[in-house]
């Protein structure tokens, strides 16, 4: 296990800027999610550090050693891809003993057929492993995949979006999975997705890609409770948070310059009775959503929405009107930038 | 299941009646398409009397006369010289002083089925050797220009081989590769050559690239990832190419009658050259015929299971 650092690390193919210089630095042991959209950047940050790219500006150091003349063979470090990429010809033991079989390591048979069957057990797919690759479903495919990954110790091992193809159960189960595999393995993992909820579950240290850039980096309570602006604060919470401008919510105390509110569902308090109250403004039930334990209350203030959570017990209907302030939310500026409290 | 008593075949399967009349018009053109080799391997089995009788005969008695002739030169030799000879050595011995003859010696039917055998292989492994590597590079590589490359390649089919026959003659003179099992292998290989690029760039362009890059991560290197991961899922394309090319190289010729008249010449040349008493020796054409068809049909009968798509298809999530 290693510490893998980017240095001001730029990439671009023809006109588009797929990275533009990021730093960053994965500590040993460290599991840290990068977060973006699709052409954020993700993936062509784990093909930077796997070498399956280089960079137009910028390094990359490998356990502090700089790793541009590296072959992607040479630089120890295992790559789950988005896609499966099984080899359809092989079996599901000859697809996990693939890495072990290459020439850089030459190990002999016992070994390599005792590290495949800890790792299949890890990953329960001991029973399937004479198997056809093609003959597994998507879910045995991608431990597959993954443990193509876990039979060697790599300096790091880059996870580009692996839980991505799977159903919801699936992924929550193989979520808790990795969480348990990188604890007891100790490793340094690099791991991408767009996920918020794989995000915010699995990672040391989350990091923000917009268009490129590294926006924010930091512990998932910090990315979540303190986002640089509005771009951060947008990527997680469910439901998404609310962004109004000042002018919804005249009559509420705001900071100067504050342009727009950041209100997350926990920042929001509504009560029945209607406005009036200094600190609050008039809002009307526009629409309910029931969760079961939970309902998602659409709110119209004047001509903004909110979506907020609130206990079914409040027992709301379409039309009644409620008073609605605001508890410590995130106050931004007109660049989009936060505004501390 | 409920309605199970109703019919089973759901909308996109064709119906019962449709199946029948496509059922019946493959039947039909594998009839018509069989009856020129049906004929041809009747041939081998008829007296040459009977190869040239009028109405052609469909029932006749069969006679080994057509394969004795095709493997054995034969001189003719007055009855009481026959007479001397004593009781005749096996079958071919038999039919061929029924006609008056003794077998002086082997003729050049095998020699010249090993020359098409050697050709044809040698000619095939180079081409889609040759192809593969190269179809590689177009799929995977910046190559300049590489467009105009392919079309460049292309473009050497883009008339028939045969027009640049007399310069190719005239090098070859040159170059003292005339009649020779080399000049042939070069020659049908620089002809298959672009079918195998073009062909091969194909099958291995839908080949993912995450498969070589997972295995460079891995640990391998580009040309190991070749041989361990791109080969074995471009199987069906290398066999489906090395047919094509087999079937060109096994059957050419006009540049084997050109290029080839002792040494190196290749069957198809020499089958029609069987002559024998009074013309040609049908029979024995029809046996020097149905034997060559045999490696080409087990060549591509061994590769058939390769050709049927979808196998290698599926591991990778599109």
């Amino acid at each position: 296990m290693a510490e893998v650092r980017l240095e001001s690390v730029t990439k671009r193919f023809g006109d588009v800027v797929a990275v533009d210089g990021i730093d960053l630095t994965v500590a040993d042991g460290e599991f840290v999610v990068l977060l973006g959209p699709t052409g954020a950047g993700k993936t062509t940050t784990l093909r930077l550090i796997a070498g399956l790219e280089s960079p137009n500006v910028g390094r990359v150091f490998l356990n502090g050693r700089d790793a541009a003349r590296l072959s992607p063979a040479e630089r120890d470090v295992a790559f789950v891809f988005q896609q499966y990429s099984l080899y359809p010809h092989l079996s599901v033991f000859e697809n996990l003993a693939f890495p072990l079989r290459s020439p850089a390591r030459r190990l002999d048979e016992a070994t390599i057929k005792a590290t495949v069957e800890r790792v299949a057990a890890m990953l329960r797919i001991e029973q399937k492993l004479q198997n056809r690759a093609t003959r597994l479903s998507g879910g045995e495919m991608q431990r597959v995949a993954i443990g193509r990954a876990l039979v060697r110790s790599p300096s790091i091992y880059l996870m580009d979006e692996p839980l991505s193809s799977l159903d919801a159960k699936l992924r929550s189960d193989m979520r808790l999975e990795l969480q348990h595999i990188q604890r007891d393995l100790g490793a340094t993992m690099l791991y991408v997705t767009h996920d918020q909820i794989e995000a915010m579950t699995m990672a040391t240290r989350i990091g923000v890609l917009d268009r490129g850039r590294l926006v924010q980096i930091g512990t998932p309570r910090e990315i979540y409770e303190s986002p640089r602006n509005i771009y951060v604060a947008t990527r997680l919470g469910m439901p998404s948070i609310n962004l109004l401008p000042t002018e919804a919510l005249a009559g509420l105390p705001l900071p100067p310059g504050v342009t727009t509110v950041g209100a997350r569902t926990e920042h929001v308090v509504v009560e029945r009775e209607s406005g009036g109250q200094s600190g609050q403004v008039a809002a009307r039930v526009e629409w309910i959503e029931h969760l079961g334990d939970q309902n998602h209350l659409h709110l119209a203030l004047g001509e903004h929405r909110l979506v907020t959570l609130v206990n079914p017990d409040m027992r709301l209907a379409v039309g009644d009107e409620l008073g609605l302030s605001l508890r410590s939310p995130l106050y931004f500026d007109a660049a989009g930038e936060r505004i501390a409290a | 299941m409920s309605g199970a008593s109703t019919t089973a075949h759901s909308v996109v399967e064709p119906s019962g009646t449709s199946k029948r009349i496509a059922g019946f018009l493959v039947i039909l053109y594998a009839v018509v398409s069989m009856i020129p080799l049906a004929w041809i391997f009747a041939t081998g089995w008829k007296t040459p009397p009977d190869s040239i009788s009028y109405p052609p005969k469909v029932v006749f008695e069969p006679s080994l006369e057509g394969y004795c002739n095709l493997f054995t030169t034969r001189t003719r030799q007055t009855a009481a010289y026959i007479e001397e000879l004593g009781p005749p050595q096996g079958e071919c011995d038999e039919v061929t002083r029924r006609r008056e003859m003794v077998i002086a010696g082997s003729s050049n039917y095998v020699p010249r089925f090993i020359n098409s055998l050697v050709i044809a292989f040698g000619s095939t492994f180079l081409a889609v050797s040759l192809g593969v590597f190269s179809a590689y590079a177009f799929s995977r590589f910046k190559i300049p220009l590489a467009d105009d490359l392919l079309f460049f390649i292309l473009s050497t089919r883009m008339m028939p081989p045969i027009a640049v026959a007399i310069p190719i003659y005239l090098m070859y003179r040159e170059l003292g590769l005339s009649d020779s099992a080399l000049g042939m292998i070069l020659l049908y290989t620089a002809v298959n050559v672009s079918l195998a690029v073009w062909l091969l760039k194909g099958f291995i362009d839908e080949i993912p690239r995450e498969y070589e890059e997972a295995a460079m991560i891995d640990g391998y290197t580009r040309l190991h990832a070749f041989f361990k991961v791109v080969l074995p899922q471009a199987a069906t394309g290398i066999a489906a190419t090395a047919i094509f090319c087999m079937i060109f190289a096994w059957n050419e010729y006009a540049f084997a009658v050109l290029l080839t008249s002792g040494q190196a010449q290749t069957a198809p040349p020499f089958i029609p050259t069987i002559i024998g008493e009074g013309g040609m020796d049908w029979p024995a054409v029809g046996a020097g015929t149905t034997l060559f068809l045999i490696p080409i049909v087990v060549f591509t009968v061994l590769l058939r299971k390769h050709l049927l798509r979808g196998i290698t298809f599926g591991a990778v999530r599109k």
